[in-house]
């Protein structure tokens, strides 16, 4: 660790020095939504106060500037993940709408009844719903690969699902309940070998590990700016060319046609085929920022750093009489979702944020993981890049001081 | 080391959330309703016996937080021996006390019940407490479905 900047990082985030119920604030609660450094704010203030207009819009100069920003943060997107080219980068909402995106465009247009998309069983609502209701309109059929107990998807049988009607994978790339992180290069190739193309939901797996989706060569690759320390509203669907290119639009509306009448309409090319009416425009430049700040950091430090972070925590809690780790996969990425005996997650949450410290309680968005478990809610501590021993330390005292208050 | 949640988490609510009351199944209830509260998953039915508008027994089960399991099973020892009107008057009183809309809330007439007034300060807490209340109301307005907070 010695050569991580961790007081300096800590320093780029003004939220880290607010203080809670009058105790500094032991931010966990990363998983939902991560805090943002300085440049990210500074770089959203900079866009309002001097380059903000329309983008793609005008001839003018403040539309010109906003809108190389704008695509210039899709040039960033690029990088960071290492696309093919920006025609492969949509921005939309967020991954929940990427995946609806997707479900709608591709699915609609691509897939007939009786066809099977292949979901695991640690998927977030975001990644089962929206199959649901494509299920729900054309008649395909929705197929779930089983995890073991320790929270690690069963191969085996994940790949005795890809059968003669498969048509699609859709699967986390890290479960956001778990921590869970899936073997998407033996996911994918299996896939593949029969060719059926991949949706990796990167939600949970953009801030924590390096991306490249070339290396990868998944089909589609989503996830959300705000968990990458970006903007909230923001999000990017990666998809090959030529699937994009054989997708009708999303939605209709500005920006994303060629030419218009009452008659016919052509639409634009990619990716703007995709991004009807005026985006997050100071948003998306922000997420830009963003990248910035990771990449200067580093992914692979981030990684190992946090990977650190969950050792050390996984060790303390397995100290902790009647605390119990939920999600005990091998490769597993900054999440450590627990239960105390006797003690509901909601007093869990209640109680350590009377002391300044933020985690989640409750189903994650994830109640298929829950009933699993056979438990209503967990409690979830999720570590980003600026974590730090000290505030795990925080946390598990303030869980032993509960446990025994609750005795 | 949790000092600030005294007025949430008092005594009363650890004693009843380690040793609820009336917590079985009541096989000759005359209402029976399931509460759910989708936020967190806390689930509970509500046993009752009605005879002549006097509720001569109450009873649940279920699972949920401290503030639920203490509310729910506080509210069975509370509303036993009281009328159906007695007892909706007092589901109007824990409301109001626990949303805080009035000030004016007779705390002796509550009773026991006025440990649970902690939950005022604590939003995201409010239908964990009050969970319990909206079940009995329907048991009393006698409705058969399931009551959901959401």
């Amino acid at each position: 660790m010695t050569t991580y900047p961790i007081d300096q990082i800590r320093a780029d985030f003004p939220i880290l020095g607010e203080t809670v119920r009058n105790k500094p604030l032991v931010y966990l609660d990363n998983a939902a939504s991560c805090q943002k450094p300085q440049t990210v704010i500074d770089s959203i203030v900079h866009v309002y106060s001097h380059e903000y207009a329309n983008i793609h819009r005008g001839v003018h100069t403040l539309s010109v500037k906003a809108t190389d920003r704008f695509e210039a943060a899709r040039e960033k997107v690029k990088e960071f993940i290492n696309a093919g080219s920006t025609k492969e980068i949509v921005f939309v909402r967020g991954a929940t709408e990427a995946i609806n995106l997707i479900a709608q465009s591709y699915g609609k247009s691509q897939l007939q009844a009786g066809d099977e998309i292949v979901i695991s069983a640690m998927e977030h609502h975001a990644n089962i719903v929206p199959w649901q209701m494509l299920c729900q309109q054309i008649g395909t059929v929705l197929k779930v690969a089983p995890m073991n107990q320790k929270g690690e998807l069963i191969f085996e049988e994940f790949e005795k699902l890809l059968g003669a009607n498969t048509r699609l994978v859709a699967i986390a790339h890290m479960s956001n309940a778990l921590g869970t992180i899936n073997p998407v290069e033996r996911i994918i190739a299996a896939a593949q070998a029969k060719n059926i193309p991949v949706l990796l939901d990167g939600a949970q797996a953009i801030p924590h590990m390096p991306v490249d989706v070339q290396a990868l060569g998944c089909d589609f690759y989503v996830f959300s700016g705000h968990k990458l320390y970006g903007p909230s509203g923001t999000g990017v669907l990666y998809g090959k060319q030529a699937l994009l290119e054989a997708m009708p639009p999303y939605q209709g509306g500005g920006d994303m046609i060629r030419t218009v009448s009452f008659e016919k309409t052509t639409y634009a090319g990619l990716p703007h085929k995709f991004e009807a009416g005026t985006p997050a425009i100071a948003e998306i430049i922000g997420l830009g920022a963003a990248i910035d700040y990771v990449t200067a950091v580093g992914m692979d430090k981030i990684a190992a750093y946090e990977a650190e972070l969950l050792a050390y925590a996984t060790e303390q809690a397995e100290q902790i009489k009647g605390m119990n780790i939920i999600g005990q996969a091998a490769e597993k990425g900054g999440i450590l979702s627990f239960t105390l005996d006797h003690i509901h997650p909601h007093d869990i949450g209640t109680m350590l944020d009377s002391v300044g410290i933020a985690v989640r309680a409750g189903h994650h968005c994830a109640m298929p993981v829950m009933d699993f478990y056979a438990v209503p809610a967990t409690a979830r501590a999720s570590f980003a890049m600026y974590n730090t021993r000290q505030e795990i330390d925080v946390l598990m005292q303030g869980i032993k001081s509960l446990i025994e208050v609750f005795g | 080391m949790f000092e600030d949640l005294r007025d949430l988490y008092q005594e009363v609510i650890f004693d009843h959330n380690r040793n609820p009351r009336n917590f079985r199944v009541m096989e000759n209830a005359n209402r029976r309703v399931d509460g759910f509260n989708p936020l967190c998953g806390d689930k509970l039915t509500l046993f009752l016996k009605i005879e002549d508008h006097v509720i001569t027994d109450a009873s649940f089960q279920g699972s949920g937080c401290a503030i639920s399991t203490a509310s729910v099973s506080l509210m069975t020892e509370i509303i036993k021996g009281k009328t159906e009107e007695e007892a909706e008057t007092l589901f109007k009183q824990f409301h109001e006390m626990t949303t805080g809309k009035t000030e004016q809330v007779n705390l002796e007439a509550i009773g026991k019940l006025a440990v649970l007034a902690g939950v005022r300060e604590y939003p995201a807490r409010v239908k964990c407490a009050t969970l319990a209340w909206h079940t009995l109301d329907a048991a009393l307005k006698n409705q058969q479905e399931a009551i959901s907070t959401e």
